[in-house]
């Protein structure tokens, strides 16, 4: 089985603190980390290699630096790992980054499973793994937090809602993003780690994958950041403390001296 | 302090403190209360490759030696030298094997050992013999290819858990200590049982219990090194491993240095932070240089071990000593920095207190171990003269 698994290296959030005055991330002596759901994604693909058999393929869209990121999840079991790294790529919105890595996937011989994390914690949008799908024109499920088999080139995933879960099948190949609850990432081993420090990670720029520039980085990206600000606290808002018979009246008198009517209630 | 370590040693060193940060601290406070061994901890140092650090790399391991192992001690107990003590333990029964195991021995028993898929465990004492080691009087009779074992050992760390046993007995009793072997024992062996497991003051973590033998037999393939030579093993093994009890009483100290410093920094009293106090500040240095030199000494006996230095036992036994009497000196004096919240157990440093005394008690006392070094000085003394 070929899994790949897409992952992201990110701002360590945990300590990380905004300057008042510019509303931005202060990035100094910030450690770069693998985003935390994507490591869910690294075990989970290393389990279902573990499993299947196969090999496990890491690769992400980033600056030089984020080679790290690729050498720690080759720590965590991954057989190799692919930079997709270019000037080309600078400024990718979600659409663009999608595009570039399907066509790294495909450069490299396609996938039968593609792993993500639900979402970066930097960027907050879950868009990249759908993304990643319609660009290659596979099917995905998001929010899986179990694998329960793949027959016959046929997978069955539960996929975590706000109550319960949804069980779905799907039809190889696939993206599937995953949730927390889908496993216990395991520690990084020695064996893994000296392979890591050893590991060639080949870089591939945008004319290695034959992508279409004009739909790469800043010219494929629609998307605009105009500013970013720490949003408002919501203000008003009253609490009603005390006995709930005396709460629930006074609340509905207000309501309704507001103008507000509730059906059923009197 | 640079201590020169190399990158896989520092990459060995900070995966234990991961663990140990990850794993092992979380769990440490529930598991000294109910005493259950920690399976869970010894899957993921597995995982980990920790198992593997001190093994030859023909034998599936990495090819360090005690250094290492030792590195890894360090770090474990930091959080818990209960828990950290299924993995010095298991060192302690392979030791033996690495050092007079045959190849057959070795490739049966260390890439399993190595993997971390089983543990080992080192039976020499008995209720009779503690300090006094020569006096044992369980028997190994010898019957045509096997051996016939008769003998209760006590007091085994790993007992019930550990798969693998190094077993000093007597092949020859009327020759004494000089008819002495170790002889390889697997847990499933009819005629070995296991007694209950002890309540104890601390390493609560950790299981010790009694090893007894009854006709239990074993074929004379599983005999390490010579007949005669179980008492030599046996002292042999001890001279590598005690640096293992000193990291182990290392790890612990500075884990209680660590909340000393933290908590005097916290708790306020007469309007300030008490690490404002001169005589806190006294404390928590005296503390701090007892553990580095405990360090110092530690790390040197352990690599003048790797270097294949001749006479390792007088610096061995220095740094138990050293190393043991520091971590009970610091962990009472964090107790002390703590004051009454030192006292309560929902704070570490009470556990750490408990779980020091031991570095002084095992694998040789500490009176032992003093006679040990000052043999040594004598002797060579007399050595120089002639
Ligand atoms: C939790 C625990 C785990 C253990 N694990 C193992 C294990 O895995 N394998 C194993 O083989 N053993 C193990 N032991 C045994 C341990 O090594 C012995 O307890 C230790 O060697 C001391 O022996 P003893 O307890 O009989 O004390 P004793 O020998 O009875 O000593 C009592 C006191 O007398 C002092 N003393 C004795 N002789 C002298 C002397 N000549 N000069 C001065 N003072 C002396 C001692 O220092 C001590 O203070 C373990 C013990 C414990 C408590």
């Amino acid at each position: 089985m070929k899994i790949f698994v897409c992952i992201k290296q990110v701002p360590d959030t945990t300590n990380v603190r905004i300057n008042p005055e510019t509303n931005t991330l202060v990035r100094e002596g910030v450690q770069s980390i693998i985003n935390p759901f994507d490591v869910y994604a690294i075990e989970e693909g290393v389990r279902l290699k573990e499993k299947h058999g196969g090999t496990v393929t890491v690769i992400t869209m980033g600056p030089p630096q984020a080679a790290e990121a690729l050498r720690e999840a080759i720590g965590l079991g991954a057989d190799n790992a692919y930079l997709v790294s270019d000037r080309a790529f600078a400024g990718a919105d979600t659409l663009a980054t999608a595009f570039a890595l399907a066509c790294a996937i495909r450069h490299l011989g396609g996938a039968d499973i593609i792993l993500m994390g639900r979402q970066a914690i930097d960027g907050d949008t879950g868009q990249v793994g759908p993304g990643v799908a319609e660009n290659l024109d596979i099917s995905h499920v998001t929010d899986i937090r179990k694998i329960e088999e793949i027959v016959d080139g046929r997978i069955v995933v539960e996929r975590l809602l706000e109550e319960g879960y949804a069980r779905i099948a799907a039809r190889l190949p696939v993206v599937l993003t995953v949730v927390k609850e889908i496993n216990t990432p395991r520690m990084p081993s020695l064996k893994g780690k000296l392979a890591a420090k050893k590991a060639e990670i080949p870089v591939l720029k945008a004319s290695d994958i034959g992508a279409d520039v004009e739909r790469l980085g800043l010219n494929g990206s629609p998307t605009q950041v105009m500013k970013i600000f720490t949003p408002p606290k919501p203000g008003g808002g009253r609490k009603f403390t005390g006995e709930p018979a005396d709460t629930v009246s006074a609340l509905l008198s207000e309501l309704t001296a507001a103008g507000i009517t509730i059906k059923g209630a009197h | 302090m640079n201590y020169f370590l190399t990158d896989d040693q520092k990459m060995i060193k900070d995966l234990a403190a991961q663990i140990a940060r990850e794993k092992i601290a979380p769990i440490a406070a529930e598991l000294d209360e109910s005493g259950e061994f920690p399976w869970d901890v010894v899957k993921t140092l597995a995982q980990s490759d920790l198992f593997r650090v001190f093994v030859p790399s023909e034998y599936g391991g990495l090819g360090g030696g005690m250094f290492e192992m030792c590195l890894v001690v360090e770090e474990l107990s930091r959080a818990c030298s209960g828990i950290a003590l299924a993995y010095a333990a298991s060192g302690l029964g392979t030791i033996p094997i690495i050092l007079f195991g045959n190849e057959e021995q070795k490739k049966k028993y260390l890439p399993r050992l190595a993997a971390g898929e089983i543990l080992a465990a080192f039976g020499l004492t008995e209720s009779g013999a503690g300090s006094d080691a020569a006096a044992i009087k369980t028997t190994a009779k010898p019957d045509g290819d096997s051996y016939v074992i008769n003998g209760t050992k006590q007091w085994i760390t790993n007992g019930g858990e550990a798969s693998i046993y190094t077993v000093v007995a007597l092949t020859d009793p009327v020759r004494g200590v000089r008819g002495s072997s170790t002889i390889l024992v697997d847990k499933d062996h009819p005629g070995f049982t296991f007694g209950k497991k002890e309540n104890k003051m601390g390493i609560r973590a950790s299981a010790t219990r009694e090893l007894v033998f009854q006709d239990c037999r074993v074929p004379k393939t599983n005999l390490l090194a010579k007949e005669g030579m179980g008492f030599l093993v046996a002292m042999k093994t001890l001279d590598q491993s005690r640096p293992g009890v000193a990291s182990q009483a290392l790890g612990i100290a500075q884990g209680a240095l660590d909340q000393a410093i933290r908590y005097s920094r916290e708790r306020h009293q007469f309007g300030k932070p008490i690490s404002a106090f001169q005589g806190i500040q006294f404390m928590l240095a005296d503390m701090a240089t007892q553990v580095e030199a405990a360090r110092a000494l530690t790390y040197a006996a352990a690599r003048s071990i790797d270097a294949g230095e001749k006479d390792v036992s007088r610096l061995s036994a220095m740094a138990k000593v050293f190393a043991s009497d520091t971590a009970m000196r610091v962990t009472t004096d964090a107790v002390q920095v703590l004051g009454g919240y030192g006292y309560m157990k929902e704070y570490p440093v009470e556990k750490m207190m408990r779980d020091a005394k031991i570095t002084q008690i095992y694998e040789g006392t500490n009176q032992i171990q003093r006679e040990v070094i000052a043999l040594g000085l004598i002797k060579e003394s007399v050595r120089n003269q002639k």
